[in-house]
C-alpha cells in the first residue's frame, strides 16, 4: 500500500452488519453491469487506441494536478500540497514515460529463440479501494494503467476521500472517453457502505481487486475469493552506515521522511546510525532543521503519537507537520522544524516510536557495530513492515549486498530517499507504482511495484521447438584388416591391456604387443570372459593405479571393452559411484546425475573390438552385472566412450559360430531399434539403415563360411556402424526385456535379444495403446521406419503393412538361418520358473533406460504380455499370422 | 425453413438497424437474419440495442440469426454473455444456420 490505512481503515473495511437494500443491489449490479460491459467492448481496441487515450489522460492529470492535490488537502487535512502536486505528476508522467512504448494489447512480448510469444488478454473488471493519504495520485495512476490494459475500474474511496477521489475519476473518465475510451469504463462509488465494498469484492463479474490500503483492506481482499493485489504495511528501516556520504544521505532522509508529511508508507521510520558518526549525524540533522528530541521529549512523543493499547500511531498525527505535532505533544521547536528525531533505545512494543509512524517522525538508534546495526534493522524490519521497503546510505558494497539478504522487503533501496525511491523512476529504474507488493510476508502476492503487467493475464504462446539433437562417436575409428597397426601411433609410458584368458592363448594380445612401442611400459591385465562384475573392476583399478597406466587397451567384447570404460572411469575419478550414476533419467541432457569432470589421472581408451556386435568400440554404454541381484547396470555417458576405435576383422576370423550369431543378432537389433527410436534423426537413420544392409547380407555368410573375409569383414564393420547409430538414438525395449531376462537366466545378450526381436518388432509396428511423449519425433513414424528398412533390404512389398511383415519375416528367417532357439521353453526353462521371474523382470525391464528411447511407451502389462510371447515363441508362419490378428 | 427477414447490418451505424430490426420482428415469420459482414466493431450502445432486440425477440418468438459476425464482435458479445441470446451462421456454411447454432452458442444458463 502506499500509505498506511491501518489508523483510519475501520470506516472502509469493517465487517457488514446490515444486509443491503434492494435498491442499494440494484445501483451496485448497475456499476458491475455498466464496467463489465465496457471491458467487453475494449477487447477490441488496438495498442493505437488506448496509447492515444492514454496519452490525453496523461495531459489531463497533468494540468489538474494541482487542482486536485488541493482538494486532496483541503478535503483530507493530510499532507502538503505542494508535495501532492508532485505526487500527482508523477503519477501521471512518470507513469506515462514507462508504458508509454509498451506494448499491452495484441503480442506484448516475442522471444524468437525460445519460440515464445507473450499475449496480453484484460483482466475485465477490477475493484478498486483507494487511501486516504494519497487519494488523487493513486487514481490517476490506476485509472491509466487500466486503460492502458484495455481494464475498466470501479473506484471505492476512503469516506474521507471521496470528494477528492471522485474528482480525479471524473477528469480521467470524462478525457478517456472524449478520447475514445467505452462508456462505464470507469465509476466510482457515490457515498458508500462497508456492505457496499463487501459486495463487490464478492461480485462474479469483479475480475480483480486492487487493494491499496491498510492490513484489514487486504485481508478482505484476499478473503474474498477473488484474485487480488492487496499491499500491505510498512516499517521502513535505514541504515546509515559509517562509509556513507553524511551529508548527502541526511539531506535524502529528510527530504523523504518530510514528503507530504511522511504519509508515504514507504518512508523512513527507524534509522539505525553507525557509533562512529552517531554524534555528527545528529549534530548534522540538526544544522538541516530537525530538532533532535531529549528523554523527556521521546518519552512525551512516544505517549502522544502511538495509542498505548494497539501499539500504532494516533490517526491525528498522521500527515501533520513537524511542528504541529510538537505543538501538541508539548514540545517547544524553532518554527522552521522540518523533523522531529527521537533516540531510541530497543525495537518491540516496550519502544513505541519503532513502530511505522506517518508523519515526520523519526526514530534514531546508535549501532555499536555493524553486526548489531544490521541486527536492529532486522527487528525494525520484523516489527511491522516485512515484505515493504528497507534503505540503506553506504558505499561498502559487502554491507549493502549483506542488508540485502538479511531484510526481507520488495525494495531495498540504496543511497537515495525511502519514499520517493520507492515510487520507481525518480532515483532509480524501479518500476514507477503507487502500490507496492510487499509479497507473502506482507500478505500479498507480489513483490513487484504494481504496475500495467499486474493488470493483464499474459497468456504465453509456445510455438513447438525443434528439439537440438547429437551425433557424437570417437574422435579416431580405423577399420579394415591391420588397422590395429594404428595402435603405435599414441604415445604411451605406460599402457595396460586388458583382455580375457582365451584372446591371450590365441595369440590375440600378442598381435597387439606387437604394435606397442618398445619404450612403452606395457603390462596385460586378464579378466574373466564374462559382464564384468564390481570386482573385476576394482581389481582393474588397482591395477591400473599400479602401473600409473596412461593408456588402456581393451581387447576384447562388448564385456572386457565396458569393463575397460568403467576402470578408466574409477580410474580417473575414483569419487565416482557406480550406483548413482546408473540413476534413471529420461533426457540423456537433463538428467540429474552428472558425470564426474574433475580426474587425478588421465588415461588414453583404445578399445580394439573381438567381436561383431556390440559396438562397443564406439558407444558410451557400459553395462555392469550384479550377479547377486540378477540384474544389469547400465551407465550411460559420452565421457565413457573410448578415445579411439580398432576395428580390425583380423581379431574376428576366428570366432566361433555361436558367438558370430549372438554378436550379430545383437548388430541387427542395434540397427532395427536406433532406426525407429525416438531420438533417431537422419544422421543415425544412415548409420542404421547401413548397418542393417550389411548384416542382413553378410551374417548368414559370416556365420555359415567363417574363414570368408570380406563377410567378417563387413560385419564387422556394421557391428561398429550400428553402434554409432545407437549410440545417439539409443536403442528400445528390446534391449530393455533383453536386459533384464540375460541377467535372471544368465542368457548371453544377443540370444536373449533374439529371442524378444520379431515380437518387439510386430509391437512397435502396432498403433500404440500410449503414444511415447517426444520432442525428437512428429507422428508415429515406427511402422514407416520399419517400411523403409524393408525397402533398404529389398524384400518388396506395396503398403507400409506389407513391408513390415516382410521385415518381420525375414528377420525370423535370419533368426532361423543362425540356428537360433524360437523361443524361451527351448532353452529348457520351465513355465513356472518363468512365471516366478516375470514381475521382477517387468519391473527391471521398465527401468531400463533403453526403453526410454523407444517409439511405443511399454506398459507394464505390455512388457509382461512380450516375455511371454517370447516365452512360447512362434514360429515363421506362426509369428506372420499373429502380426494380421495384431494389426487387424 | 424459410427467411423472413435479413437485414444488413451498417458496420459504422449499428443501432438503427438494430432499431428497425425491433420494428420488424412482427414480420419476421419465426426468423430474422441480420448480417454483420461490415460490422468491424462494437460499442457499449450497440450492445444495449442488441439485448433490446433479444429480449423481445423472445417474446415474439423470433430467432436471430448473427451472420458473418466477426470474431472479436463475437468474443464481445461472449463477454457480455449476450451470444448464448443469438444464433450465428457464416456464409462459408450458407443454409446451415440451424446446425450452426448448436456449434457456437454458448451453453445456456437455463
Amino acid at each position: 500500500m502506499i500509505v498506511s490505512e491501518a489508523a483510519r481503515e475501520p470506516a472502509q473495511i469493517a465487517p457488514s452488519a446490515e444486509p443491503l437494500s434492494e435498491e442499494r443491489i440494484a445501483y451496485l449490479e448497475g456499476l458491475v453491469t455498466q464496467a463489465r460491459v465496457a471491458s467487453a467492448v475494449f477487447t477490441q481496441f488496438t495498442q493505437e487506441d488506448v496509447d492515444r487515450i492514454v496519452k490525453a489522460m496523461v495531459l489531463a492529470g497533468l494540468k489538474q494536478a494541482q487542482h486536485l492535490a488541493e482538494l486532496a488537502v483541503e478535503e483530507t487535512k493530510l499532507g502538503v500540497m505542494e508535495d501532492k502536486v508532485i505526487k500527482n505528476m508523477v503519477a501521471t508522467e512518470f507513469a506515462y514515460d514507462y508504458v508509454k512504448d509498451k506494448r499491452t494489447v495484441g503480442v506484448i512480448r516475442e522471444f524468437p529463440e525460445r519460440n515464445l510469444m507473450e499475449v496480453a488478454e484484460p483482466i475485465g473488471v477490477i475493484f478498486s479501494l483507494l487511501p486516504i493519504t494519497n487519494p488523487t495520485s493513486t487514481v490517476l495512476f490506476k485509472c491509466i494503467i487500466a486503460i492502458k490494459t484495455r481494464n475498466a475500474v470501479i473506484f471505492s474511496p476512503h469516506p474521507n476521500a471521496w470528494r477528492c477521489c471522485s474528482e480525479a475519476v471524473r477528469i480521467m473518465y470524462e478525457t478517456a472517453v472524449k478520447h475514445g475510451a467505452p462508456e462505464g469504463v470507469f465509476a466510482c462509488l457515490q457515498t458508500h457502505t462497508l456492505q457496499d465494498n463487501a459486495f463487490l469484492m464478492r461480485h462474479k463479474d469483479v475480475s480483480l481487486i486492487d487493494a491499496t490500503g491498510g492490513p484489514n483492506a487486504v485481508k478482505a481482499a484476499y478473503s474474498s475469493g477473488k484474485p487480488a493485489l492487496g499491499v500491505g504495511p510498512g516499517n521502513t528501516p535505514v541504515y546509515l552506515e559509517k562509509t556513507a556520504d553524511l551529508d548527502a544521505s541526511i539531506v535524502d532522509i529528510i527530504i523523504s521522511k518530510t514528503f507530504d508529511n511522511g504519509t508515504i508508507c514507504a518512508s523512513e521510520q527507524t534509522v539505525v546510525i553507525d557509533d562512529e558518526i552517531y554524534e555528527l549525524a545528529l549534530e548534522k540533522f540538526s544544522e538541516l532543521g530537525a530538532h533532535i528530541c531529549n528523554e523527556k521529549e521521546t518519552r512525551l512523543l512516544e505517549q502522544t503519537v502511538i495509542d498505548p493499547q494497539t501499539g500504532f500511531m494516533q490517526p491525528m498525527a498522521v500527515g501533520q507537520k513537524a511542528t504541529d505535532i510538537a505543538r501538541f505533544v508539548g514540545i517547544p521547536v524553532e518554527p522552521n522544524t522540518k523533523l522531529l528525531i527521537a533516540p531510541i533505545l530497543g525495537v518491540g512494543r516496550e519502544h513505541p516510536l519503532s513502530v511505522e509512524k506517518l508523519f515526520p517522525v523519526l526514530s534514531v538508534y546508535r549501532g555499536k557495530s555493524a553486526d548489531e546495526a544490521l541486527k536492529v534493522c532486522v527487528d525494525v524490519n520484523h516489527a511491522g513492515g516485512l515484505g515493504h521497503t528497507a534503505v540503506i546510505f553506504s558505499r561498502n558494497d559487502a554491507i549493502i549486498r549483506k542488508f540485502s539478504e538479511v531484510i526481507n522487503a520488495g525494495r531495498i533501496i540504496v543511497n537515495s530517499p525511502g519514499s520517493i525511491g520507492a515510487l520507481g523512476a525518480v532515483y532509480n529504474d524501479l518500476v514507477p507504482t503507487f502500490s507496492f507488493g510487499c509479497g507473502t510476508a506482507g500478505g500479498n502476492s507480489t513483490t513487484d511495484n504494481v504496475n500495467i503487467f499486474h493488470y493483464l493475464n499474459i497468456k504465453r504462446l509456445a510455438r513447438r521447438t525443434q528439439a537440438h539433437m547429437w551425433f557424437r562417436v570417437p574422435n579416431q575409428i580405423y577399420f579394415n584388416m591391420n588397422a590395429v597397426e594404428n595402435v603405435r601411433q599414441f604415445p604411451s609410458a605406460s599402457t595396460v591391456i586388458v583382455s580375457t584368458p582365451v584372446l591371450e592363448q590365441i595369440g590375440h594380445v600378442d598381435i597387439v604387443r606387437r604394435h606397442i612401442s618398445p619404450e612403452t611400459r606395457l603390462h596385460v591385465l586378464i579378466i574373466p570372459d564374462a559382464e564384468p562384475e564390481i570386482e573385476v573392476v576394482t581389481q582393474g583399478v588397482d591395477a591400473l593405479n599400479f602401473y600409473k597406466a596412461d593408456q588402456i587397451i581393451a581387447l576384447g567384447g562388448g564385456s572386457v571393452i565396458d569393463a575397460a570404460k568403467i576402470m578408466k572411469l574409477k580410474y580417473e575419478s575414483p569419487q565416482a559411484d557406480l550406483e548413482e550414476l546408473a540413476a534413471p533419467f529420461l533426457d540423456l541432457r537433463k538428467r540429474v546425475i552428472e558425470f564426474p569432470t574433475e580426474k587425478i589421472h588421465a588415461a588414453r581408451l583404445i578399445a580394439i573390438s573381438t567381436t561383431s556386435g556390440t559396438g562397443s568400440e564406439v558407444t558410451p554404454f557400459a553395462v555392469l552385472t550384479d550377479k547377486k541381484r540378477g540384474r544389469k547396470t547400465t551407465l550411460a555417458d559420452y565421457s565413457l566412450s573410448p578415445d579411439v576405435a580398432i576395428v580390425d576383422p583380423q581379431f574376428v576370423m576366428s570366432m566361433p559360430k555361436t558367438l558370430t550369431a549372438d554378436t550379430g543378432i545383437d548388430c541387427v537389433t542395434h540397427a532395427l531399434e536406433a532406426g525407429v527410436s525416438n531420438y533417431a534423426s537422419p544422421y543415425t537413420d544412415s548409420n542404421a539403415m547401413q548397418a542393417l544392409r550389411l548384416a542382413f547380407n553378410y551374417l548368414p555368410i559370416a556365420y555359415e563360411h567363417p574363414g570368408d573375409e570380406e563377410a567378417r569383414c563387413m560385419m564387422h564393420n556394421a557391428a561398429c556402424i550400428a553402434a554409432m547409430a545407437f549410440s545417439n538414438a539409443s536403442v528400445g525395449v528390446n534391449h530393455a526385456l533383453a536386459h533384464a531376462f540375460g541377467a535372471r537366466f544368465g542368457v548371453a545378450h544377443g540370444r536373449a535379444n533374439a529371442l524378444m526381436l520379431p515380437h518387439v518388432m510386430a509391437y512397435n509396428a502396432e498403433v500404440p495403446a500410449k503414444f511415447m511423449p517426444s520432442p525428437y519425433t512428429h507422428g508415429y513414424v515406427a511402422n514407416k521406419k520399419y517400411a523403409t528398412m524393408a525397402d533398404v533390404l529389398g524384400l518388396g512389398g506395396h503398403t507400409v503393412q506389407e513391408k513390415v511383415e516382410n521385415l518381420i519375416v525375414a528377420t525370423e528367417q535370419l533368426l532361423d538361418r543362425l540356428d537360433f532357439p524360437r523361443s524361451i521353453a527351448e532353452l529348457g526353462i520351465s513355465k513356472e520358473e518363468f512365471a516366478q521371474a516375470v514381475p521382477e523382470m517387468v519391473r527391471s525391464a521398465f527401468e531400463d533406460p533403453s526403453g526410454r528411447s523407444n517409439p511405443r511407451m511399454p506398459l507394464m502389462t505390455e512388457l509382461v504380455e512380450l516375455f511371454w510371447k517370447a516365452y512360447e515363441g512362434r514360429s515363421l508362419t506362426t509369428a506372420t499370422s499373429v502380426f494380421h490378428t495384431q494389426t487387424a | 425453413m424459410a427467411i423472413a427477414l435479413w437485414l444488413n447490418v451498417d458496420g459504422k451505424g449499428v443501432i438503427p438497424t438494430l432499431q428497425e430490426a425491433v420494428e420488424r420482428l412482427d414480420g419476421a415469420e419465426g426468423e430474422l437474419v441480420l448480417d454483420f459482414v461490415t460490422v468491424c466493431r462494437i460499442d457499449s450502445m450497440a450492445l444495449r440495442a442488441m439485448e433490446g432486440l433479444a429480449t423481445i425477440a423472445d417474446q415474439k418468438a423470433v430467432k436471430v440469426v448473427l451472420r458473418d459476425v466477426n470474431v472479436d464482435v463475437y468474443k464481445v458479445l461472449k463477454l457480455v454473455k449476450l451470444a448464448r441470446r443469438f444464433s450465428f451462421s457464416n456464409s462459408n456454411h450458407d443454409r446451415r444456420t440451424t446446425k450452426l447454432e448448436g456449434r457456437h452458442a454458448e451453453p445456456s444458463a437455463k
